[in-house]
Formats: structure tokens, C-alpha cells, sequence
């Protein structure tokens, strides 16, 4: 059974934000993680790239495959989490304390179209 | 239009385990048991086993046995001791691969074909198409056969330990029909993991009881995800990545089991003319610097354009480096070329390399 965090807002495609003002922190979520299994790479974006929700921003790989990284948010990333570069597999051993990176946000009402806890549990029910 | 998996003899076993399945081949198959590093490591260090009983069997008799595998054949079967095997492919006209194989000699009038279980039925109805006018018959005989692969270092003791069965004296690349059981098995010292093994056919049932007694054993089981990775560190090819209609063994960089000097072979014409004005690209490997991870069909580049593409890439579990099999075009094929490997928005810097990243340790 995967862990879904109560202050956490949450993507259909298993992101999760944590909101401060206008600053969203992004991971995967503790289901993705789980269904990844174990995570050899992360590919992060770098510090200035603009993202735009529902767009690609980077990958988890396992060793068979990739996954790619979906953006809840738009924005500038201000801040990656460079410590994934040597230890990708953070992100199964705390998925919501191994966040992927911090995004500046043009568009901060967009966190109104994400998933809260209770939604998203049902989601990974499904 | 969803195609009906088949299932394999041990088909129940994967599941009561926990397998993560997966369709492979047609075939409903274990992809990992816990997850495919421990296995991987699992076979390299210690023993690990495979239901491999989705490959497929083709039984040719007949006084023209030798003749006729020697003509679909492009290694070269004749005069071999009875026990021998041999690895190949069967080749169009074009020289394109119908797919690869294993040859098991029997007897003089007798061959033992193991094809890839994607290619069962194209490759015997291409056996049989081929065989109008030889002297011999064709059986498919993959509905019969259970088969399973026992790997790694350990694998001798635990075949003659854990299964009773006196392997030891088998060669690489040598197989043996054993009475056991009220039936006859096929032992090979065959594998596709690079380390010594053994694989052993025979009827459902009595590959079941390998299986437990392995289990019971405490022998790791090991599912197709690391058999993939397994065999890419030590530089096989797999039908589909590095084989296929469009590509050639010279192209796969194979030559050495294409027998030019035999006297006709389906294919002998293209390939040996392949072979003698050279080939426009071929299977190389690649080595790249960091840590990003090449996938089938990333694009390899040199000077921003294109030059091949990535057919098989991981993050070699052994050695820990991003390391790839790729079709790469002349003249960017040579040893130390340097391109860059397209993921995603970016591209990496790597190096051509031998494609073998892990030296393989079969006892010979």
C-alpha cells in the first residue's frame, strides 16, 4: 500500500506539489516510485529552463525504461535537487522528502486544477 | 485486436510467486520475481534460473538432415560430432535475418532447431517452405517441450546436486540426451547470460519438478528483464534489437558464424557480397560519459546529424556505466569515433566502443 501525504496537492500522471506563495516543489509520488521500482536515473531540468504544465520536464528511468516527468505547474525552475545526480534512489526511499525540483510559478492559480490527498488515494485505487 | 497470450508450464508458478508478468513473444512471462538487479546479480555471482519454455523447437530428420540444415544454415553443421551445437541464423535470399538459432546436432540424420518464441511460426513455415525437395521431415515440437536455463558459476553444482543430473563432463556448447525420470532430456551447456549454464528440455511435467526442486533449493528465479540485461553486457544480440529482416549478420556485426566458404546457403550470394564491398552501417557499441541512459531507437549523432540509432542501452548493472548497442552508419562505426547519443531534449557525449562491456566467464 503506497503512502498518500495530506498536504501535498497531486498530478493524474503521480506528481506531487507542495505550495509556498508562489513557489511549487515538485517529486513523483509514492505510488510512482513504487511502480517504477528501483530508480537508477534521474534527468532534472536545469535551473532557469521555463516549464509549462502538462509538458514534459524531465525522466525517471529504472533500469528497463524511462518515465517521463510531467509538470504540474508553469514557471521557472529556480532550484533542482542536485543530490538525485548521485543517489537517484532517494526517491524510493522517501518519495515526498526526494523532491525533483522548485518552479517559480507564472500562473499560480493552475494548483487549483490538481488533485488533493482524498482524490488522488482514489486515483491509485483505480 | 488483443492477441491471446500463451502461457508457459510454469505459468502458475510465476504467479503464485508474484512475478511481475508481462507479455513477451506472444507468451505471458515473468519479467522480474523481486527486481531485476538481485537477479542480474543473482546469475553473475551466484546461480539464477529461467523459464525459457517459450523458446521454440524444430526437429529435422531425414538422410538429407545435414544437407538441408547446412542449406537454411549460415554456420557451417557439416561433419560435426553428434552432441556438437551450434549458434547462427537462418537468412533471406537479401541476406536479412529470419532470425537466429541454435543447432543441436543429434545425429547424422537428425538436427534439434531452438528459434526465438516471436518467430515460432514464421520461422516454421519458412523450415518448411525451405525443405520441398530435401530428403527429410520437419516437426515443430515447442508445444512438447518445457525449458529452463540454470546460470551463473553455481549452476554446475546445483544441476548435479539439486537435479542429480551428471552434467559435469558436458563441454560448451555441448548437450546430451539423458534418460531420467521414465523420458529423455536434453542437457546443453548453453545460456544467454554470459556466465556457464546449462539448459534443460523436456516434458511440462518434468520440467515442473525442476523447477520446485530449484526453488526448494533456494535458487534465485529470474525473469526476462534481466536475462535482457544479461546478455546486452556481454555483447548478444536479440532478434528485433540488433537482428532482424532489415538487418544482416554481417550487418550485426556476426560475421564470424556467416560460413562463406560453404558451397550455398539462402543468403550466401547477398552476404558474401555484403562482406566483400563492405556494409553502409553495422552494430556497434557505445560508451557514454555521464550518467544519462541510452534507449532502442535514441538517435546517435556526429556533428548534429544523425548516424544511427541506439538498438539496445542500459546502465550496465555490472559495471555502472551508460553503455549501448547501436547501428551506427561507415565510417562513424570505427573504435573511438566520437558522437553524441540524443536523449530527450539533450544530447550526451560518448564513444565508440567493442560491444561487449562485461567479458564473459564460460567454462570451456
Amino acid at each position: 500500500m503506497s503512502k498518500v501525504l495530506d498536504n501535498l496537492l497531486y498530478s493524474d500522471s503521480h506528481e506531487w506539489v507542495s505550495v509556498d506563495g508562489d513557489v511549487a516543489t515538485v517529486g513523483i509520488s509514492d505510488y510512482a516510485q513504487h511502480a517504477l521500482g528501483s530508480i537508477v536515473y534521474v534527468d532534472v531540468p536545469e535551473e532557469g529552463d521555463e516549464v509549462t504544465a502538462g509538458e514534459e520536464f524531465g525522466a525517471v528511468e529504472s533500469v528497463k525504461a524511462a518515465s517521463d516527468l510531467i509538470s504540474p505547474v508553469s514557471g521557472e525552475v529556480i532550484e533542482v535537487n542536485e543530490a538525485l545526480a548521485d543517489e537517484p534512489g532517494a526517491i524510493n526511499n522517501d518519495a515526498f522528502g526526494a523532491w525533483i525540483m522548485k518552479v517559480r510559478m507564472s500562473d499560480p492559480s493552475e494548483v487549483e486544477k490538481l488533485l488533493d490527498a482524498a482524490a488522488y488515494a482514489k486515483l491509485c485505487e483505480e | 485486436m488483443e492477441e491471446k497470450l500463451m502461457k508457459t508450464c510454469l505459468h502458475d508458478r510465476h504467479v503464485k510467486q508474484g512475478a511481475l508478468m508481462s507479455p513477451f513473444g506472444g507468451f505471458d512471462m515473468p519479467i522480474q520475481y523481486t527486481n531485476i538487479t538481485d537477479e542480474h546479480n543473482a546469475v553473475r555471482q551466484h546461480v539464477g534460473v529461467f523459464d525459457v519454455s517459450h523458446m521454440g523447437e524444430v526437429r529435422v530428420k531425414g538422410p538429407e538432415a545435414e544437407k538441408y540444415v547446412n542449406h537454411i544454415f549460415v554456420n557451417d553443421v557439416t561433419g560435426a560430432p553428434d552432441g556438437q551445437i551450434f549458434y547462427g541464423m537462418m537468412c533471406y535470399e537479401n541476406g536479412g535475418t529470419v532470425d537466429d538459432l541454435l543447432v543441436y546436432k543429434v545425429h547424422d540424420d537428425e538436427f534439434f532447431l531452438v528459434i526465438n518464441a516471436a518467430n515460432i511460426d514464421k520461422d516454421v513455415a519458412w523450415i518448411k517452405k525451405n525443405a520441398e525437395g530435401y530428403d527429410v521431415t520437419v516437426t515443430d515440437e515447442s508445444p512438447i517441450y518445457g525449458e529452463v536455463a540454470i546460470q551463473g558459476p553455481e549452476a554446475e553444482d546445483t544441476v548435479e546436486k539439486v537435479l542429480g543430473l551428471k552434467v559435469k563432463d558436458i563441454a560448451f556448447y555441448n548437450f546430451l540426451e539423458i534418460p531420467s525420470e521414465g523420458e529423455t532430456i536434453i542437457v546443453s551447456r548453453t545460456g544467454y547470460t554470459g556466465e556457464d549454464g546449462f539448459e534443460i528440455y523436456a516434458s511440462h511435467e518434468y520440467i515442473q519438478r525442476v523447477w520446485d526442486k530449484l526453488m526448494e533449493a533456494g535458487v534465485v528465479p529470474c525473469g526476462l528483464g534481466c536475462r535482457d540485461t544479461l546478455r546486452f553486457e556481454v555483447g548478444l544480440p536479440l532478434y528485433g534489437d540488433e537482428l532482424s529482416a532489415d538487418i544482416t549478420p554481417i550487418e550485426a556485426s556476426l560475421s564470424m558464424f556467416v560460413k562463406l566458404d560453404k558451397p550455398e546457403f539462402i543468403g550466401k550470394e547477398a552476404l558474401a557480397k555484403q562482406k566483400a564491398e563492405g556494409v553502409k552501417h553495422r552494430i556497434v557499441g557505445i560508451e557514454l560519459e555521464g550518467n544519462a541512459i541510452p534507449r532502442h531507437g535514441y538517435p546517435v549523432e556526429v556533428d548534429g546529424k544523425q548516424v544511427g540509432e541506439i538498438t539496445t542501452g542500459y546502465r550496465s548493472i555490472s559495471t555502472g556505466k551508460s553503455v549501448a548497442m547501436a547501428m551506427i552508419d561507415k565510417p562513424y562505426d570505427k573504435l573511438g569515433t566520437e558522437v553524441e547519443v540524443r536523449i530527450r531534449k539533450k544530447t550526451f557525449p560518448g564513444k565508440v566502443v567493442k560491444k561487449r562491456f562485461y567479458d564473459k566467464s564460460y567454462k570451456k
